[in-house]
């Protein structure tokens, strides 16, 4: 700790830029506060986007870069946003990152924009990125509201993954596209679960882990 | 930072209409501007990828995967030959496959629809007639590639990608194992009628024999479908000029 704080800007901040209350921010998002589980934010992706676990880690990471760094310029420039057209500007905030990022990938990273295709304008839409924006960085400085937004994307990805690779091992054989199952269990008469692939299993799968996460986690009980 | 400090005040903490427009127009501006410049710097650089990515589809229909950008750009070069046909077998002169719209051209009747057509020679002069094609998925347009053997009739591989089908049923079609059954397929029937390859269930009854279908997706109907009704919309219209090619020279 002592360590850390030596690192940290001096002039603007008394806390380190990994102060425990800067860690908390970052990794309260995974369990405590999780936006999908606790928040229930961004449900509606993680239905789309789980049927196999490669799309869903695509869609977790792009959604991280977008929510940290929104909350960033919101963050820098919250004091200035007029109260009353505040979530017209967080919106065009994080449209102009996407459609930045979505225009760099295609001349830089053809084959990833490619595959990200369907999931840009599903970023935009993400109710994390604005629920963040709303309720943490309008309020906060600019590195916290950095960290809440890289631990909110972080923490909607272990989700994502979780539900994607439940639903691609039961759904299709298959983990991140190489099969698990093997030929013989098929051929003794194992059939895929067709209903792994649609929408509703995601919901199945979430309510489970919610019901799993309360259960062990007393700080949840009685949290809506 | 001017605005930070027209605002630093915290006891204006209802900002004036006049305030609230001005910034709305101001971040309108930078973020319109920024925007502009990126697409406009962008584009040659997007629009060569996008050149890139047709030439990629082309040559992997005809089994050509994994190539490196030069590779990709020499083999297309040297060893593929762009044509324009009509649905009566005649080349059209003086256009360029590439400035011909796919989507545009099937909006036009069969007479009046040029249709793009690109010839591969391989090493051993052996060739392959690849065609384009286009169809509906069941979220959005799908397209691909299928190349022919030089008997016009058996399928040498097949490319095809779509644009938001859902990952894990529709989306199969763009992976290699539902693409490679095509493979060796046939589209004439015995008595040299078109029939095309039909995508279709396993367990669905079908009249014609094993060389014309391939299994479709399970729980990709409407993709599957799709496919189908692409292929034999997109192929039908080259038959006359295979047709005339073939007759002076029976290879």
């Amino acid at each position: 700790m002592s360590v850390e704080t030596t690192i940290a800007a001096p002039e603007v901040k008394k806390e380190g830029l990994f102060s425990k209350k800067n860690r908390k921010v970052l990794t309260d998002p995974l369990d405590d506060i999780n936006p999908i589980t606790v928040q229930i934010l961004g449900v509606c992706s993680a239905l789309a986007v789980t049927t196999q676990v490669k799309p869903a880690i695509i869609m977790a990471l792009g959604v991280t870069v977008v929510t940290a760094f929104s909350s960033l310029i919101i963050a820098l420039i919250r004091d200035a946003i007029p109260g009353r057209i505040r979530m017209i500007v967080q919106l065009v905030i994080v449209a102009l990152l996407v459609t930045l990022v979505d225009q760099l990938l295609k001349a830089y990273m053809f084959d990833v924009s490619k595959k990200l295709s369907v999931f840009v304008g599903l970023i935009i839409t993400n109710c994390i990125v604005m629920g963040r924006l709303e309720a943490f960085a309008m309020a906060q400085k600019p590195w916290p509201a950095f960290l809440d937004g890289i631990g909110n994307g972080l923490g909607y990805g272990l989700i994502l993954v979780i539900v994607g690779a439940v639903r691609e091992f039961f759904g299709s054989g298959s983990l991140l596209g190489f099969k698990l199952i093997p030929q013989w269990m098929y051929d003794m008469g194992y059939v895929n679960n067709g209903l792994m692939m649609l929408p509703p299993a995601a919901l199945f799968i979430i309510g489970l882990f919610i019901w799993w996460q309360r259960s062990r986690n007393p700080k949840l009980v009685n949290v809506s | 930072m001017w605005l930070l400090n027209y605002t630093s005040k915290k006891d204006c903490a209802v900002h004036s209409n006049r305030y609230t427009f001005l910034f709305a127009a101001g971040i309108s501006v930078i973020t319109a501007i920024l925007l502009a410049f990126a697409s406009q710097g962008l584009k040659p650089l997007q629009d060569a990828n996008l050149a890139l990515d047709t030439k990629t589809s082309i040559l992997r229909a005809i089994r050509l995967d994994g190539l490196e950008r030069a590779a990709i750009e020499k083999t297309y070069t040297e060893q593929v030959k762009e044509l324009v046909i009509n649905s009566s077998g005649a080349e059209i002169s003086g256009v360029s496959a590439a400035s011909i719209v796919l989507k545009d051209e099937l909006k036009k009747p069969l007479e009046a629809r040029r249709l793009p057509l690109y010839l591969f020679t391989d090493n051993a002069n052996k060739k392959y007639y690849i065609m384009p094609l286009r169809g509906t998925g069941l979220w959005g347009p799908i397209w691909g590639y299928l190349a022919l053997e030089s008997d016009f009739n058996t399928v040498y591989g097949t490319y095809f990608d779509h644009k938001s089908e859902t990952p894990g049923l529709g989306a199969e079609i763009s992976e290699k194992p539902f693409q490679e059954q095509f493979q060796g397929k046939k589209i004439m029937s015995d008595d040299n009628h078109f029939v095309s390859v039909h995508v279709v269930k396993i367990a669905a009854k079908f009249d014609l024999g094993p060389e014309h279908r391939v299994d479709g997706i399970s729980g990709g109907t409407i993709t599957s479908n799709g496919t189908d009704h692409m292929l034999k919309l997109c192929l039908e219209p080259y038959l006359a000029y295979f047709k005339k090619i073939a007759l002076p020279n029976p290879n």
